[in-house]
């Protein structure tokens, strides 16, 4: 059974339609990858699945629950939404590290607040505080911040950011890591540290979901691309497929982009 | 001179005593503004219209009148013309009256700070606590608040050294703060009269409170120096 399935999916803004009937399905452990140009709805597919966006149509499943139906309102009341959202986590483009935070209460804010709702908190606070601590701090070591963990956002490289706010969605042990264009607000020299944690993750077998331009990426780690323009999934398969053989004109015409540089 | 050295005692006892209520006022207003600040610009910001534009209106009023208007209005206005007078006469029901007039005024102000300063926090802020499974009140008081205070310091202490001197506005219901206080030996108290340096003299309280606040709220703004 896939771990994620998405069925049908249509967006509008105003009367604008930003995702025209988009369908894939992901199994668990795999990678994919989705690239196009700017505009073609990619970031709002990803916005969708994480549920800052609502689409107007289609179903959203997640290891076959239904978390969303646009057919079906029980599946979109705003107190369930915030659990659903815990089966994905997203990176963002510009990081959004909460600045008032050093790197490692980044990583353990929300796992704190969530630990909240546990029935034994009162009773274990500090066991459970000091768990997520621990876990927190292995995940920084993970992502090769292990000296950073008491800095601040603002004293951090673009890259270290990204890298913590990695480890930050990767706390809360999300079934799907969707990242939307990583390392497009990075200078160049700074990519390749983030895209080499995301390597990592891919062979640990994370389930991922990636927007991204880093072509070469996307060849290399996703098991499956996806080609999206003007809100439609017009063409996607094996990595090596899309990219060597492409079937349609406009992927030729945009991988070649990239090839010439 | 000599005359002013020795009416000086009297007179600062006076002033002192007037201050008292000055501080008092002021700190009155401060604690309920604050709070009463960030439920109007909440209201103002609501996506239910009718709230917003309720709150809009209220605020219109308030900051496109004077405050003198205000006093007046919020202490006569249940007695004359509604025969209730809800204050009572004295010295505590006037307090009250000025308490209430400051606390709506000030909040009005800082409503607008507040929109500014949380309007002003990144949007991303929000999003990334929402998809971290943080609920809105989480996210308001974790995340937004702090940003928030940092960002409305500047523009807050700017208000607040305003109030100060706009305390002496409550002199016009005879709330006996410190312009009530110097003014009194003008007309003639504890045996001076005609003096008209008593009322010159406050001059010097409001300055030395307003530098105590300068610094206290600059070191705030420091204080918040450790994230960008």
């Amino acid at each position: 059974m896939p771990i994620l399935e998405v069925e049908h999916i249509r967006k509008y803004f105003d009367r604008t339609e930003v995702l025209k009937d988009i369908s894939f399905s992901l199994e668990k452990g795999q990678v994919v990858s989705i690239i196009g140009s700017s505009g073609s709805g990619k970031t709002t597919l990803l916005r969708c699945l994480n549920f800052l966006e609502r689409p107007d149509k289609g179903i959203i499943r997640v290891n076959g629950e239904t978390l969303f139906d646009a057919d079906d309102p029980k599946t979109q009341q705003e107190s369930e939404i915030r659990k659903k959202r815990l089966h994905f986590g997203l990176v963002f483009q510009s990081f959004h590290l909460f600045p008032q935070y050093t790197a490692l209460q980044n990583v353990m804010l929300a796992k704190e607040l969530l630990a909240k709702e546990l029935p034994n908190y009162k009773t274990e606070r500090k066991k459970i505080h000091a768990e997520i601590e621990i876990q927190a701090s292995e995940l920084l070591d993970q992502m090769g911040l292990g000296d950073r963990m008491g800095n601040y956002p603002h004293q951090l490289s673009g890259g270290q950011c990204q890298r913590v706010a990695i480890a930050r969605a990767l706390a809360l042990s999300p079934d799907i890591l969707c990242f939307d264009e990583p390392t497009s607000a990075l200078d160049p020299e700074l990519t390749g540290e983030v895209l080499k944690v995301m390597k990592e993750l891919a062979e640990k077998n994370t389930t991922m979901v990636i927007v991204t331009h880093e072509m070469a990426f996307a060849r290399d780690v996703a098991n499956h691309v996806i080609f999206m323009d003007d809100g439609h999934i017009l063409e996607q398969g094996d990595p090596i497929e899309v990219f060597e053989h492409p079937k349609e004109e406009r992927t030729r015409q945009f991988l070649a982009r990239f090839t010439q540089g | 001179m000599e005359q002013i050295l020795d009416q000086l005692p009297i007179v600062l006892k006076a002033l002192n005593i007037g201050f008292l209520q000055t501080l008092k006022l002021f700190f009155v207003t401060l604690i309920g503004a604050f709070p009463l600040g960030l439920i109007i610009a909440f209201g103002s910001m609501s996506r239910f219209r009718p709230l917003s534009y309720f709150t809009k209106f209220i605020v219109w009023i308030v900051r496109g009148t004077p405050l003198m208007i205000q006093l007046l209005i919020i202490y006569y206005f249940p007695g004359l013309v509604l025969h209730n007078p809800i204050w009572g006469g004295g010295e505590t029901g006037r307090f009250l009256a000025a308490s209430v007039s400051f606390i709506l005024n000030y909040a009005c102000y800082f409503s607008e700070i507040y929109r500014g300063g949380i309007q002003g926090v990144p949007i991303g802020q929000e999003e990334a606590g929402l998809v971290l499974g943080m609920t809105k009140g989480q996210i308001f008081f974790k995340i937004t608040l702090l940003q928030m205070i940092k960002r409305i310091v500047p523009p807050m202490s700017n208000e607040i050294i305003t109030l100060v001197k706009d305390t002496s506005l409550a002199r016009i219901i005879a709330l006996q703060e410190i312009i009530w206080a110097g003014q009194a030996f003008m007309k003639g108290s504890q045996g001076i009269s005609g003096a008209i340096w008593p009322m010159f003299f406050t001059a010097f309280y409001y300055l030395l409170w307003n530098g105590v606040l300068t610094v206290l709220l600059g070191r705030l703004e420091k204080k918040l120096d450790y994230f960008k």
